[in-house]
């Protein structure tokens, strides 16, 4: 494998006459090494007999490198067969590593390696029993899980079925992440601003003072987001897989994944990295579904600029001592900050930071990565009074609702998010009236709009009409985008 | 032409600035860099370091018109307060006379660079201390002294309990300069040293005609703009209705549109319409305040 894309190997065993011995060549790492002697315990132990000559194993194409434990079990067939068992192998694919006692092990990575045989021609696919549910959601496969290396050498001889797996039913109502919108009190404007960029895809930067509910917001956040289609949801947990993360994924594997890694993440763990090849970070778990950054000045700022590359082209190179993997980062940035160091500007409070403090935060986040940003919105403190006595609020469902009619329609006109539009093709869609486009122009002398805030504007717009059901971009619509601008926050 | 670079200035020589002879123990001397035109009126702006965005609104929108009625601007170059009248005096083609509390080649704050320049071009630095010194906490009272000296009026727009701008107003009502202070909400820290002057006798300073009286030299036919000229466009009533809510202090849109029962959509696209009618200001931590 390398990144979500790998090719099938061929196991091949040779047995000689000479010392007992085992050699593995086809550029294996160590773990493949060590399957020496898990193969031998394990096929001992399984009550067949491992050949006292001289073994060699080869893993073709040789001149790959490969790693893991998958191969064991495909070694120990291999193994076998050469030594005179009659098993049927052809075109069957084996995944799983062996314990001594001969049982077979799940690994990690079993769903983007089914994708990939699959994508390579392969029908059928053994996998360890606690692997077959992850192998069996990819179409096109019969998956069998099978618990021990006896068993399945019984059904390789003709000696006995196996039972191939089935994808298990969906289970019902993925709907939420436990915060519904209307458990947060308050808070309509950046209610409302989480409602557009779950509509449109935008970024989203909140800023207010600690306690204020960012976090909670950024929760409820991700119930607003739409189910995934099958397909997205599968990539989606092939990233898991890869990092043996299915489980999470695998009761709800269709909601789009929520991450928020602490700011203590280190670099590699962000955007992905690891010796010899490098393993997806968490923004490629956030693939599909959202990244938060909670405290976002926090973060160092070597890895903000690293997400610069992830934003712009949804999907990141990382290069390590092995080879460069790409791994897919179509994500929606949700990032919550406090206003100044304190934490109190224009708070109540009061801000107790000095002018160059203030400055001096103002700059940790770079241009390029506040031109990404497309809504920014402040989030005051709510008081107790609002807390307990606010009318009931519009339940999440309501927003939901709405969120996906909007994104139908942009799917209709542009088949993309609002968000990945071209400042042309952004500005196009909009189909300003003249009396708008001179609302925009006065903006720009007044407000001191740069031509991306512009552009950033227009694409705010657009899904504001689209929550709207409208196809003009109206003068209320390029109103309250300019609100969210965030030169206007900050 | 400006001169060339500092010069110092024995007390009592040509071109000493005479008010200085008011102080009890007026300096030996002062460096001088620009010109400092001993015919103009002058009124000192001073203020916080920490001032809010509407302070120095303020601050600087005085420094015009100051400067566009003829008076030159003295402060003392600080962040803040100091920093945005000279620079509204400045915006306005006028002069404006920095007195520091560090020695003249040093730059204080840095970041202030450009604005130094402007002033030497159309005013005067001025400092008695060594050229060289640096700012040092002990030297800033004795530079409000200066301040308080060279101004006919001093106008503190924005101050805490212990601001230095107090020790300012302190000298100037010791020489017996008019002191007028800009009031601030009972409630708002940053408005108790100017609410405290104000109790405690300084005028209340509302517009800048309030300077006429004490400043006569000042012309007030002279483009001197007062609150009317800003009086808006009509308005449709909505926006009517929320310019009304809106007041001087920064309030969150949030608690405007519950006031009004509107949707946070309704309440933003307003906003932003006000605004580009000059009548609404953003502030930091997304507030807005009506403009005064």
């Amino acid at each position: 494998m390398r990144g979500l894309e790998g090719i099938p190997v061929t196991v091949e065993a040779d047995v000689a006459n000479g010392l007992p011995h085992v050699a593995i060549v086809g550029m294996t790492d160590r773990a493949i090494q060590e399957a020496r002697e898990r193969v031998r315990a394990a096929v001992r132990n399984s009550g067949f007999d491992f050949p006292q000559r001289r073994v060699t194993v080869n893993l073709a194409p040789a001149e790959v490198p490969k790693e893991g434990t998958g191969f064991d079990l495909a070694i120990a067939l291999a193994v076998l067969r050469a030594a005179g068992r009659r098993l049927s192998t052809r075109g069957v694919a084996f995944l799983g590593e062996l314990s001594l006692d001969g049982r077979l092990r799940p690994i990690a990575g079993v769903l983007p390696m089914a994708r990939c045989l699959v994508a390579h021609g392969v029908k059928r696919l053994v996998v360890a029993a606690g692997n077959a549910a992850e192998a069996a959601l990819v179409d096109g496969l019969a998956v069998y899980g099978v618990e021990d290396l006896h068993s399945l050498v019984d059904h390789l001889e003709g000696e006995a079925q196996l039972q191939v797996a089935v994808r298990s039913s969906l289970p019902a109502n993925q709907g939420d992440s436990g915060v519904d919108l209307a458990d947060v009190r308050g808070q309509a404007q950046a209610k409302r601003c989480l409602e557009i960029a779950a509509a449109g895809g935008h970024n989203v930067l909140m800023t207010g003072p600690p306690g204020s509910g960012k976090t909670m917001l950024a929760q409820a956040f991700g119930s607003l987001l739409p189910d995934l289609r099958w397909d997205d949801a599968l990539e989606v947990a092939a990233v898991y897989s890869l990092r043996g993360a299915f489980s999470e994924r695998a009761d709800v594997p269709l909601r789009p994944p929520f991450r928020a890694p602490h700011h203590t993440v280190s670099r590699a763990g962000l955007v992905g990295g690891g010796s010899g090849l490098a393993m997806p970070g968490e923004i490629s778990l956030a693939h599909r579904g959202v990244l938060f950054l909670d405290e976002l000045y926090e973060f160092p700022r070597g890895h903000l600029e690293a997400l610069r590359q992830p934003l712009e082209e949804r999907a990141v190179t990382v290069v390590r001592a092995r080879g460069a993997v790409r791994y897919p980062s179509n994500f929606v940035l949700l990032a919550a900050a406090n206003p100044c160091p304190c934490g109190h500007l224009g708070d109540s409070t009061g801000c107790r930071c000095s002018p160059r403090q203030l400055a001096e935060y103002a700059t940790r986040l770079s241009g390029p990565i506040k031109d990404r940003i497309d809504v920014v919105v402040s989030v005051p403190r709510v008081a107790d009074r609002e807390l307990f006595d606010a009318p009931a609020e519009a339940p999440g469902g309501e927003v939901r609702a709405r969120v996906d009619a909007a994104r139908a329609r942009q799917h209709a006109r542009a088949s993309q998010l609002n968000a990945r539009l071209s400042g042309k093709a952004a500005l196009a869609s909009c189909r300003l009236a003249p009396s708008t486009r001179r609302i925009l122009g006065r903006s720009g002398e007044r407000l001191r709009l740069s031509a991306r805030a512009y552009f950033r504007v227009l694409r705010v717009a657009r899904t504001i009409a689209d929550l709207a059901g409208d196809d003009r971009v109206g003068d209320g619509a390029i109103e309250e985008a300019l609100r969210y601008r965030s030169e206007a926050a900050t | 032409m400006t001169s060339t670079g500092p010069a110092w200035r024995r007390r009592a020589a040509a071109g000493w600035p005479e008010r200085f002879e008011h102080l009890t123990e007026p300096p030996a001397g002062v460096w001088m860099w620009g010109a400092l035109d001993p015919v103009l009126p002058c009124v000192a702006v001073v203020g916080s370091r920490r001032a809010t965005a509407i302070g120095l609104d303020i601050a600087s929108t005085l420094g015009s018109q100051l400067a566009e009625a003829g008076v030159q601007v003295i402060s003392g170059m600080a962040r803040g307060i100091d920093a945005a009248a000279h620079r509204g005096a400045l915006d306005a083609g006028g002069s404006t006379v920095a007195v520091l509390g560090c020695g003249i080649d040093v730059c204080y704050p840095p970041e202030e660079a450009a604005l130094r320049d402007g002033i030497v071009e159309n005013g005067c630095l001025l400092s008695e201390e060594e050229r060289r010194a640096q700012p040092l906490a002990f030297q800033f009272p004795k530079r409000n002294r200066l301040i308080a000296a060279l101004a006919q009026a001093v106008v503190v727009v924005e101050a805490t309990e212990r601001s230095g701008a107090l020790s300012t107003a302190r000298w100037a009502a010791d020489l017996g300069r008019e002191v007028l202070a800009a009031p601030g909400s009972i409630r708002s820290t940053r408005s108790d040293g100017t609410n405290r002057l104000i109790r405690d006798g300084a005028r209340p300073f509302l517009d800048v005609s309030d300077l006429f009286e004490v400043v006569p030299e000042m012309a007030p036919s002279r483009r001197v703009r007062s609150k009317r000229s800003l009086a808006m466009p009509r308005l449709d009533p909505d926006l009517e209705q929320l310019l009304l809510r809106l007041g001087p202090d920064p309030v969150h849109p949030d608690a405007v549109g519950r006031v009004l029962g509107w949707t946070a959509p309704e309440v933003a696209a307003r906003l932003t319409a006000l605004e580009l009618a000059g009548a609404v200001m953003s502030l930091p931590g997304g507030l807005v305040a009506r403009r005064v």
